[in-house]
């Protein structure tokens, strides 16, 4: 459905995508992952011919973007980062113009808008003005206007950035509905978001595609030793967390133990462990053996930041972020 | 053909549905109506004044009331023509909006027409309204209706082309304020570059008065069509055009 060679866009200083290839298979959901300025919108304009690359070939659907933009504009639906609506019109009224824009008309029109409008939840807020709405409803104004045409292709660019937790769900379970019927290209920085959704993830960094791999290789790949956060508190008074990390470190299967915070009685570490083994068990046995109370034990999220490192070859960052703070912090 | 009239009706929805075009109008409509009063009254004075001396040829209503007023009617244009340019892309590309237009299957021209001519229709919308001043002429005078006709068509084309210029600069920014600014500096000094052949003969004067847009709407409000004029007009829309068109493919290659 999509099939992209040696794409590139250089911009008058900085090479803003370099020499991606990818291909996207029909009814797929596909995440492009990467951190703010790595690519990702660029590589979505390109494909929606909103910008011609510099080099290289891009075809949708059977088009090429350069030689016949207006087939690719007929077959694809496209959200960009912030949805691209008109204040002053009402919901019907801008999906309206939208489906006008996109060649339809009529009755078939006015039916369709009725249709995407149950469909993205937004039927309730049909006849008001879209510069009143909240912005969990204007994405999915956003969402709405893209799907209108029912094109073969859909490029989202951050389609759940600024919603609350259960929009989230909503729009990931909508976008998951729509699979099948089109091919969908999704870009995020959460990587939640493409365990949820996505069924292949492409990851790109500085312009340049690092991984493509099916979330379920990429999750083993970035899951295969496991990391633990562990708090442990002294039963009575004060007592030496560095003792408390060499119990650790004795731990079966245990290969790394990292002082996090010490406040007092109570110390944080982040315990990781060998390839392929399973170590919460006998790290709580050990805490509690050796007479120390087990406040809390539990998997630390991989954040995207440390599988960027690891896919990249990096060093380890200092301070990792858990994945929730990532979706609060940048979806700001 | 059909995209050209979705952006049109979209426009001009626009201009409606916000106060712009009610403001445009009721401010058009008061200062001409103003301009209208006070030329009147003077012709009265004017023509008793005649008739007290002694003359005894009529004074023309279309000499005297009518051309003055077109032309004045031109100058006001000049103040209103940025604010019904100055939205049309710089506001599509501050809400981002115009990702929307550009990833549709629609032709950049179809975009550009479709904008331009919606401006163009408003302002004809604006002259419509003077009208209104002009039928009490004919209901309690006799002037001749073919100059005011032409002189109509004189504005219009005027308005056409400074319009167009208006909308290729709002293509340039997006900040509507500058886009305004810079709009009515371009269509002023467009206005005034006639003024050098009040006091100097050599070609490049000439040359300067040929650009002005005021040279060519003479003969439109005296009544005739001359199509040198015309051509004028039309040429300045086409380049105001062809540069929108530009603008927006490169606009597509940089940003």
């Amino acid at each position: 459905m999509i099939t992209v060679q040696g794409l590139t866009k250089r911009y008058a200083r900085t090479l803003a995508v370099d020499h991606i290839s990818f291909e996207v298979t029909k009814g797929q959901i596909v995440g492009f992952l990467g951190p703010n300025g790595a690519g990702k919108t660029t590589t979505m304009r390109i494909l929606t011919c909103f910008l011609p690359p510099s080099e290289g070939t891009a075809n949708v659907a059977g088009f090429d973007v350069l030689e016949q933009p207006l087939e690719v504009k007929k077959r694809i639906g496209y959200l960009p980062e912030t949805p691209p609506v008109y204040q002053e019109m009402e919901v019907k009224e801008y999906l309206t113009f939208v489906g006008k824009l996109k060649g339809m008309s009529g009755q078939s029109l006015a039916n369709r808008v009725a249709e995407v409008a149950e469909r993205t939840a937004i039927a309730d807020v049909q006849n008001k003005l879209i510069g009143k709405l909240s912005k969990g409803y204007r994405q999915r104004v956003g969402l709405a206007q893209a799907i209108i045409h029912n094109p073969d292709v859909l490029i989202l660019d951050e389609p759940t950035a600024g919603l609350d937790p259960k929009q989230i769900i909503e729009t990931r379970d909508l976008i998951r509905s729509l699979a099948g019927d089109h091919t969908i290209i999704l870009s995020t920085h959460i990587l939640p978001e493409v365990e949820q959704t996505c069924e292949q993830v492409l990851i790109i960094n500085k312009g340049k595609l690092v991984a493509t791999d099916s979330v379920h290789n990429l999750q083993n790949r970035a899951r295969g030793a496991e990391s633990v956060m562990l708090e442990v508190e002294g039963r009575s008074g004060a007592i030496d967390s560095q003792t408390i990390q060499h119990r650790l470190e004795t731990v079966n299967g245990v290969s790394r133990v990292l002082l996090k915070d010490s406040r007092g009685d109570r110390s944080v570490f982040e315990v990781e462990s060998l390839k392929d083994r399973s170590i919460r068990g006998d790290l709580a046995r050990a805490v509690v053996e050796s007479g120390w109370n087990l406040n809390e034990l539990r998997p630390a999220a991989m954040s995207l930041e440390e599988i960027f490192l690891q896919l990249t070859g990096s060093e380890k960052v200092e301070e990792p972020v858990p994945a929730e703070a990532v979706v609060q912090g940048e979806s700001q | 053909m059909r995209n050209i009239w979705v952006i049109w009706q979209k426009e001009l929805n626009s201009y409606f549905v916000s106060p712009v075009a009610y403001l445009l109008l009721t401010m058009f409509a008061v200062i001409f109506g103003y301009f209208f009063w006070s030329s009147v009254g003077y012709f009265n004075f004017a023509s008793l004044q005649s008739q007290m001396s002694g003359g005894n040829m009529p004074m023309s209503v279309n000499e005297y009331v009518i051309r003055p007023l077109l032309s004045n009617m031109g100058v006001i244009g000049l103040f209103f023509i940025p604010m019904m340019t100055m939205r049309l892309f710089a506001e599509e590309k501050r809400l981002g909006t115009i990702e929307l237009l550009a990833t549709s299957p629609i032709r950049d021209i179809e975009i550009i027409l479709g904008k331009w001519l919606s401006a163009v229709t408003l302002y004809a919308v604006l002259l419509l309204f003077t009208g209104i001043n002009f039928a009490f002429l004919f209901r309690y005078g006799n002037p001749d209706w073919k100059p005011l006709v032409i002189g109509y068509l004189g504005l219009l084309l005027q308005a056409g082309g400074l319009l167009a210029i208006g909308t290729f600069i709002s293509t340039l920014t997006s900040n509507q304020i500058i886009a305004g600014a810079a709009t009515f500096g371009v269509c002023l000094l467009l206005w005034v570059l006639e003024w050098p052949s009040g006091f100097e003969t050599a070609g490049w004067a000439k040359v300067l008065a040929y650009m002005s847009v005021v040279t060519h709407i003479d003969s439109f409000s005296k009544g005739v069509l001359d199509t040198k004029d015309a051509v004028y007009y039309l040429s300045l829309i086409f380049l105001g055009l062809f540069l929108t068109s530009r603008s927006m493919e490169s606009l597509r290659w940089r940003s």
